[in-house]
């Protein structure tokens, strides 16, 4: 089509606004096919969706955060007002907006699609979710709604397709610009809005003419709009603050007048425009639902029940997928040990990079699964419903409900629950759960609860029913929940005082969920998740493992000769195996060869471990175990600890390397035995009960994960807050671990 | 008769009169509720907090500590 091509070479920018909840997405993935970019904006956390047009080269579609106004109160709303106003670094204002608003919630959307025509550029208004409309007995006179805005109206059903094509078209063919606000200001407030749009034309001319009265609004009402123009236009702030004044002196309202003003144009239009069917006051299925899901016992109930299958999920239904990854990165350490000569190469990418790298894979299962579960409550509106029913109970901690499923989710691993963070509505609120998560015992921590527990605590049961073990473990999760909550409570309390929290949500009717939609985020998560997380990972890994290979020392002479020695034996009796023609020989010779190879493997661990404890990290451990010795640890738990900064699990196979039982997991029994069996000089165990629980203690508290310091510094755009995590964190771990050894001691259970 | 629009109960309905700080949430006013609009109490959470609210048709859900600051007139 010759005429779609001409005026595609004008529109080159489409962004996509509207409230949260209104299919924006599911709109915008019509608008463009599959080929869609993800990324974040400069310097925040928000997700930039971009898109080529489909059927129309060379034109972009840009889908903004949902925001309820363009006056920003979140991170998320500030990036959509600032790409609309033409205020975001690197992004060029767009050339046509499409406002995607609901059919059956056309008041308050409306609210936005106002105010985003007030910035003066071409707009066209997608009227979405009309196939729910038509369900609920809702027409809408779409003729006389476009006549009465000024804007084209264009009516859609998102989900089936419908009316996509003629949107496209109308998207592609905008008209100039919307006419000037249509929707009335007391008198003393559009007078003193006259004079401020006159000032900001004097004090930034930069500022296009169609935007001056939007921007001037935005300063006299806003208080983070205002500061914006401090520094670039100081007439127009000091203009802006002297108007508030006047008005505040003759008792003006100022503040009330935008929403009183639009919603009171907009109502009349609305029940003018909108014909309802059925008895706008009858029960709808939403409402029903409801009933059920936020019943006073039958909400709650629900709500764990969904949180058992959430965790049944993501503990047993991830281990065979994280038990494949294991198996392949495996096979890849391998495969690259066998294609590489022997050397620092194949050491550094086989220890260093892949076995790094496959220290954050393998949580990439779980996080998937999390991040189903996640996009289906978000998709289906029960996300909400959570933060409904949980909000009393978490507010008392000082968090909000919005924060349960973040912190649900830390349960299983933290870099999804602080990424879940995002959904918080609030930054104090967000801030603050994200310090917390880390404190919910994460998967990262079971194998060593697993190792320790098994080791030194008894298998009785308590009342014939509790296992001690279980109860244990139990214990493990508990103290760190406990710890978690009363970390909010300090940080409400001391650090973010001041700024009080809002809980103003919205409860959008229950959807069936988009699974494309789900499957799509679950993809685009994983990838931010793998790809910056695993960066950074892949470095400090490398960086451990040098630590824990250098300086390299030759194997002293007598291990070289035993080694030798023991190497010739076995290969003489494999020789001789191979050659015995009788069969009950040659299974004798067999056992006696795979014996033999058992002493060999046995004098290599024992090699890797003095090697280790000649490295740096061995080095590093002795010179800490000063420091560590008042908590029960010796320079080899030390020199654990130091490893498992990267990630917690890491401390059983470095004390594996270290107490030279080869390749041992946390359930190795070997490992558990040599743990138990080790001394000081003096004779006493270096493990004993009391040293165990210090240590289970320690890593109930400290932050021992580079990936959640990772996530924590791009979640939070600074490095302030992942350093005072672990900060904290730390220093929870060692004063605990501290006042459990000692006073242990103290108490005679040493 | 004011009162605010926390101590209504569910299935109750008010009209917004006015609020009782001078600088009420933008927030709350954004979502619509204004003097002169209807409001219906829903539901309470299962902890009795926070409300459940059908505003302008939609349900807007906020805390009795927001829900003090709006004065109100019950309807029958």
């Amino acid at each position: 089509m010759p005429e779609v091509a001409a005026a595609a070479s004008e529109v080159r920018r489409i962004a996509l606004a509207g409230n949260p909840n209104v299919g924006k997405t599911t709109l915008f993935n019509r608008l463009t096919g599959l080929r869609q970019k993800v990324a974040n904006y400069p310097g925040v956390t928000v997700e930039r969706k971009t898109g080529p047009l489909q059927e129309a080269p060379g034109v972009e579609v840009v889908d903004l955060p949902g925001t309820y106004s363009l006056n920003p109160k979140s991170m998320d709303e500030k990036v959509a007002y600032e790409v609309l106003a033409g205020r975001m670094d690197g992004e060029a204002v767009p050339d046509v907006v499409g406002c995607v608003v609901d059919a059956t919630n056309l008041e308050r959307n409306l609210y936005l699609a106002t105010q985003v025509m007030d910035l003066g550029l071409p707009t066209v208004i997608a009227l979405n979710m009309m196939d729910a409309a038509e369900a609920d007995g809702l027409t809408v006179d779409v003729r006389e709604l476009a006549l009465r805005l000024g804007v084209p109206v264009v009516p859609i059903s998102a989900k089936t397709g419908e009316g996509v094509d003629r949107l496209r078209a109308a998207l592609l063919h905008p008209p100039a610009a919307p006419p000037g606000p249509r929707w009335p200001l007391q008198p003393p407030v559009r007078s003193a809005l006259d004079d401020l749009t006159a000032a900001l034309a004097d004090a930034a001319p930069d500022v296009p003419e169609r935007q001056r009265f939007s921007d001037a609004l935005g300063a006299l009402t806003s208080e983070p709009l205002l500061a914006g123009w401090a520094d670039r236009a100081p007439d127009f702030h000091a203009a802006v603050l002297a108007k508030r004044r006047a008005l505040e002196d003759e008792k003006v309202p100022y503040q009330q007048a935008e929403m009183m003003g639009r919603y009171g144009y907009l109502a009349p239009i609305v029940q003018g425009l909108v014909t309802h069917r059925k008895d706008p006051s009858e029960r709808t299925t939403s409402d029903k639902i409801d009933a059920v899901l936020t019943h006073r016992v039958f909400g709650p109930v629900l709500f764990v029940a969904l949180l058992v299958v959430i965790f049944q999920a993501v503990f047993s239904w991830a281990v065979p997928a994280m038990d494949a990854i294991e198996g392949l990165i495996g096979a890849l350490s391998a495969g690259t040990r066998a294609l590489l000569p022997d050397g620092i190469v194949e050491d550094v990418l086989v220890e260093g990079a892949i076995a790094g790298v496959g220290n954050v894979l393998i949580f990439l299962p779980q996080i998937l699964l999390l991040f189903f579960f996640l996009g289906l409550m978000e998709d289906t509106g029960y996300m909400a419903r959570t933060a409904f029913i949980m909000d009393r109970l978490m507010r008392r901690l000082g968090l909000s409900g919005a924060s349960v499923v973040p912190l649900l989710s830390s349960y299983a691993c933290a870099i999804p629950g602080i990424m879940a963070a995002r959904t918080l509505p609030n930054e104090r609120d967000r801030l603050i759960t994200i310090m917390v998560a880390p404190l919910m015992s994460c998967s990262a921590r079971l194998p060593v609860y697993v190792l320790f527990i098994a080791a030194f605590i008894p298998a009785g049961t308590a009342f014939g029913i509790f296992g001690y073990q279980g109860l244990a473990m139990f214990g493990l999760y508990v103290l760190g929940t406990l710890m978690a909550f009363a970390a909010a409570w300090v940080l409400k309390k001391f650090v973010f005082k001041g700024e009080s929290s809002l809980f103003v949500m919205e409860l959008p009717p229950y959807r069936l969920p988009q699974w494309q939609y789900i499957f799509q985020r679950m993809y685009d998560r994983s990838k931010v998740f793998v790809l910056r997380a695993g960066k950074i990972i892949f470095g400090l890994s490398i960086l451990l493992w040098f630590l824990a290979a250098y300086p390299q020392t030759d194997p002293p002479a007598a291990w070289v000769a035993e080694r030798e020695a023991a190497r010739t034996q076995y290969d003489a009796l494999a020789a001789r195996a191979t050659l015995a023609s009788d069969p009950v020989t040659r299974a004798g010779l067999e056992s006696q060869a795979a014996a033999q190879q058992d002493t060999l493997q046995a004098l290599d661990d024992a090699e890797a471990g003095r090697q280790v404890q000649h490295s740096f990290i061995g080095y590093l451990g002795r010179s800490i175990a000063p420091v560590m010795e008042p908590l029960g640890f010796d320079w080899k738990i030390s020199a654990g600890l130091v490893m498992a900064f990267a990630a917690r699990e890491v401390i059983v196979s470095t004390l594996a390397t270290l107490y030279s039982v080869g390749d041992a997991d946390e359930s190795s029994p070997i490992l558990r035995d040599a743990i138990k069996a080790d001394t000081y000089a003096d004779g006493t165990p270096v493990f004993t009960p009391l040293v165990a629980v210090s240590l289970l203690v320690f890593f109930v508290f400290a932050l021992q994960c580079m990936s959640t310091l990772a996530i924590a510094r791009r979640e939070t755009n600074t490095w302030k807050w992942p350093v005072v995590m672990w900060l904290y964190m730390f220093a929870l771990a060692y004063l605990s671990s501290l006042l459990v050894y000692q006073g242990g001691q103290w108490l005679g259970w040493g | 008769m004011a009162v605010t629009l926390d101590a209504l109960r569910p299935g109750e309905r008010a009209t917004v009169v006015g609020f009782s700080s001078d600088t009420p949430p933008a927030r709350l006013l954004e979502m619509g509720l204004l003097p002169g609009t209807t409001v219906e109490v829903v539901r309470l959470a299962p902890l009795g907090d926070p409300m459940d609210l059908k505003v302008r048709g939609f349900h807007l859900s906020i805390r009795k500590h927001e829900a003090a600051l709006v004065e109100v007139t019950p309807t029958a």
